[in-house]
């Protein structure tokens, strides 16, 4: 926690994106948080994201539940609109923001606690609906702000601070989310921006629901040895399957790949993904064999990240209602109010 | 690029720009601080000991410091150092009794100073201490040399000059004023052990046009023409003045002339504006005082009526640039320009001259009429004579010559106990942490966007009217602290500890300058190129680590960084620290300033 403001002052060749605005303009107050949080470096991957994707932001809107991740949007954007909503109610306000005014950007930052223990039900259906949105989960397996018990998605046989051996078996979010329908499936770290920032990127270009599970250690409670999400152990048995580098918009990164390496993705919204495949035989189409690859893997004690599931053409809730193209907070009265003719047209209908 | 070697003096040293740039090293920082914590006294001291004469400098110093300041590469202006030299020296009270005693025993041996201006009198400051017998000799009847002759009183009041030369006189050695010396072999066969010569640049350079001789009444030498306003010679100047030069010479000459009767006075140039050696504060505080300059002209001729001086002729000049960069002034071709005036004054350089230097007596002069004088030592081939101040390299300012008496005063004990001079005694540094508590630190870490603030002037009128009216009133304790607070202290080192780091990211995050990057190592003109913000001030280093846990380095960029201590703060294991870095650069024992 610092007590401290972070200077106005910044780098003399700090450029702005096409909106005027350099990336300073996209943070927001100074964090609380312990000293070294990794949920302090996801809100720097959202900066960044954010500027680099030139998004104005008065028409973003992240939403949060309880707990340290939950905090942290008074962090970033501090221009755009925020609601720290009920713990674990996140998605279900994070819908009816989205169902009232489909034109904004969603953002639902979450943790382990709020959206794996309190939250799952409402994790689950936001999933399954298809709402349109970025899903974070900032994942520390560690309830920080009670001191450090174990958390849902603390893996089973993981020591406490204390000495304590998990024995709970944990859940699984990217799995659920897999499962539940999600059509952009992620995983990444917080200690690995190159690989956090694209993703976050490509995420808030989907037009679907899209998830991230972000390993972020916390520092206080979950950093020690014998820990499954400590800064060492992540490093240790990350497992990437690809990696993403460019997205269109920004400058093409002219790069020689050997052939059959690279992959390109054209999302629904136009913008193009390009990954670099770590592991060729990987496919990100298939949701069946994501799983399968995942369950294996973690077997083996691996934690896989990278972009895992892409569906290029989601169909979002709006989709599946067939509700109007003009958000539902802008119909004026000549629409909701058709008149009488209108009326009669109907009743005829039925008669 | 190899793990940055801390142990290096110089490497912490050439963070605090402003100190490094200060020829005698002063420490810019630390007596900031104690301004704005209203202490004086020791703000002072601080800079007495570094720079001897903090009340003159103060006022007029060249500020070699503020064009380094880092505050000016983060906002548009640097800190105005000089001005919070002249209020530690404004109201630190009485300090007397800080300052040395004349020593009660003599050490024996005898040395001769020649000129009494700043830099003889900081060799006879920092020698008198140790018991030398010093004497000095200069032709004027006060000691201050060009400081009292030359620097018109309304920027550099006589009570100032008093007092800091009176620290030293105070202090023992032998003053013999009015006696001017007019041989070094004279001097020499005294039987002295050693001689510092420090009688500075002492001859205005003369232009030699048509009618230079027949108006001669009325066309003075600048410095000459400035020395005998100082000494109550001169009182009077014709109602129209023209300033011939664009150094600040010629900015006190026609600042001086408006005082005595100059209505009409004009700096006429042959550069162009941006160009001219004046101080831009100097050039800015004469147009001011509705004096205008005017560039491109070449002067011709001095005109007159049988020897009545009644005005000058000029031809147009313009710059231009060979493939070089180097500049010519070609005529425009224009018709010759003409200008009336009563009185002209020349500022258009001044020069050394030895003529009282015997040439064979050992001491070696080189093609230009300069004496052999080593950079390092300050020593002529003649090993008992040493140079400091104008009298060695050339006409500089006088921050250059206090650093070149406190070199040759070192350089003089050393010949004197017999050691060598070349040895050159290595200065002290002090690296301490300044961490209070988890969130407490010793040193006002808060930056803001502060912009410069002024020095309040007195009113234009009443300054026109009294030559000897200060002009610039200098900060009161208000303005003066705050623009203290614009200080980021430099001297506040980020220190990085590589095995304690778990490299969370945290400072990277933080960092308002983007200063801090963790990326694998490579070549430096390399790895500037890929860092959170390129690194393209080749002036400022990189502080690279030893390699991580992930096989990566720490590379942080000096240039911005604004010693906000935000990566110190935010590093969950200590890995980045705030200490002050203090660098006392070696003096003469340092005999002045155990105290």
């Amino acid at each position: 926690m610092t007590f401290l403001a972070k200077p106005k002052l910044h780098h003399p060749e700090l450029h702005k994106n096409s909106l005027g605005f350099t990336r300073r303009d996209y943070e927001g107050a100074i964090s609380t948080l312990c000293a070294g949080c990794g949920h302090d470096s996801i809100s720097a991957a959202i900066v960044r994201a954010c500027f680099e994707l030139e998004l104005p932001p008065h028409r973003i809107a992240k939403l949060s539940g309880i707990g340290c991740s939950s905090k942290t949007p008074t962090y970033f954007l501090g221009a755009s609109h925020g609601f720290n909503s009920v713990h674990g109610r996140m998605p279900s306000v994070l819908t009816g923001a989205n169902l009232a005014n489909r034109d904004l950007i969603y953002l639902g930052v979450s943790g382990d606690g709020d959206s794996a223990s309190i939250g799952l039900g409402q994790f689950a259906h936001a999933m399954r609906r298809g709402v349109n949105m970025v899903y974070i989960v900032e994942n520390n397996g560690v309830y920080g702000l009670t001191k450090g018990q174990f958390s849902a998605t603390s893996d089973k046989g993981a020591k406490s601070k204390r000495g304590v051996v998990n024995s709970d078996e944990a859940i699984d979010l990217v799995g659920l989310a897999l499962q539940l329908g999600a059509t952009f499936v992620a995983r990444s770290f917080s200690g690995d921006k190159a690989q956090l920032v694209p993703l976050i990127e490509a995420a808030l270009q989907h037009e679907g629901s899209a998830f991230i599970d972000c390993l972020s250690p916390c520092v206080a409670f979950n950093n020690h040895e014998g820990s499954t999400k400590s800064f060492d152990y992540v490093r240790e048995h990350n497992a990437a399957v690809n990696f993403l580098d460019v997205i269109a918009g920004r400058e093409e990164i002219v790069v020689d790949y050997p052939p059959g390496s690279v992959e390109t993705v054209t999302q629904h919204d136009g913008s193009t993904l390009r990954l670099r495949k770590l592991h060729t035989d990987y496919d990100m189409h298939d949701r069946v064999s994501a799983l399968t690859y995942m369950q294996e893997r973690h077997a083996a004690g691996e934690i896989v990240t990278g972009l895992l599931y892409v569906d290029p053409n989601p169909r979002d809730l709006h989709g599946h209602l067939k509700t109007s193209d003009t958000p539902l907070n802008a119909l004026r009265d000549e629409s909701l109010v058709p008149g009488a003719s209108a009326l009669a047209k109907i009743n005829a209908g039925l008669r | 690029m190899q793990p940055t070697d801390l142990t290096d003096p110089d490497y912490f040293h050439k963070v605090v720009d402003c100190q490094w740039a200060c020829p005698a090293h002063t420490p810019v920082p630390e007596y900031i601080r104690m301004i704005a914590a209203g202490q004086y006294a020791d703000a002072f001291m601080i800079n007495w000991k570094s720079n001897v004469f903090p009340g003159i400098l103060g006022r007029t110093c060249d500020r070699p410091c503020e064009p380094a300041c880092r505050r000016g590469r983060v906002e548009e202006e640097p800190v105005a150092i000089c001005r919070l030299k002249r209020v530690a020296a404004d109201y630190k009270g009485d300090v007397s009794d800080r300052m040395p005693a004349a020593p009660a025993t003599r050490n024996g041996k005898k040395i001769a100073l020649v000129g009494a201006g700043p830099a003889a009198l900081t060799v006879a400051r920092d020698l008198a201490p140790m018991g030398y017998h010093l004497v000095v000799y200069d032709g004027d009847s006060r000691a201050g040399g060009m400081i009292r002759s030359q620097i018109p009183k309304f920027r550099l009041p006589e009570e100032v000059i008093d007092e800091e030369v009176g620290y030293i006189a105070a202090m023992g050695p032998e003053m013999r004023l009015g006696q001017r010396v007019e041989s070094l072999k004279g001097l020499l066969d005294e039987g002295y052990d050693a001689v510092f010569v420090g009688s500075g640049a002492p001859r205005g350079r003369d232009l030699d046009l048509p009618g230079r001789r027949e108006a001669a009444a009325n066309i003075h030498i600048g410095i000459d023409w400035l020395s005998s306003v100082s000494f109550g010679h001169i009182a009077k100047v014709g109602r129209r003045v023209i300033v011939l030069g664009g150094g600040n010479t010629a900015m006190d000459c026609c600042r001086s002339s408006r005082r005595l009767g100059g209505e009409d006075v004009k700096v006429i140039v042959r550069s162009g504006f941006e160009e001219m050696k004046a101080s831009p504060w100097e050039k800015e505080d004469a147009i001011g005082e509705d004096i205008p300059i005017l560039n491109y002209l070449v002067p011709t001729a001095f005109k007159h009526h049988d020897g009545k001086l009644y005005g000058m002729t000029f031809d147009s000049v313009k710059a231009e640039y060979d493939a070089k960069g180097r500049r010519r002034l070609v005529p425009t071709g224009e018709p010759e320009q003409f200008f009336e005036c009563d009185d002209v004054l020349v500022a258009v350089g001044q020069e050394n001259a030895f003529p009282w230097i015997e040439r064979d007596i050992g001491l070696t002069f080189n093609e230009s009429g300069m004496p052999v004088v080593d950079e390092t030592t300050f020593q002529s081939t003649e090993p008992r004579v040493f140079f400091g101040g104008d009298a060695a390299f050339g006409p500089k300012n006088i921050i250059w010559a206090v650093a070149h008496g406190h070199q040759a005063a070192i350089s003089i004990h050393q010949f004197c106990q017999g050691t060598d001079v070349n040895d050159r005694p290595p200065p002290m540094v002090t690296l301490v942490s300044q961490k209070m508590g988890i969130h407490e630190w010793s040193y006002d870490n808060g930056v803001s966007l502060d912009l410069r603030f002024k020095v309040p002037h007195r009113d234009k009128a009443a300054a026109l009217k009294d030559i000897k009216a200060e002009v610039e009133l200098g900060f009161d304790d208000k303005l003066a602290f705050a623009e203290a607070e614009r200080c980021l202290n430099c001297d506040v080192q980020t220190v990085f500890t590589d095995k304690l780091c778990i490299e969370c990211d945290a400072c990277v995050d933080i960092c308002p300058v983007d200063s801090i990057t963790f990326t694998a190592n490579g070549e430096e003109a390399e790895l500037r190129t890929r860092l959170t913000a390129p690194a393209h001030n080749l002036t400022q280093a990189l502080y690279v680590s030893g390699h991580l846990k992930t096989g990566r380095i720490m590379a942080k960029d000096e240039d911005v960084c604004l010693h906000c201590g935000l990566c110190a703060e935010r590093c969950p294991t200590g890995a980045w620290d705030m200490t002050r870095f203090l660098i006392d650069v070696a003096q003469a024992e340092n005999a002045c300033c155990n105290k």
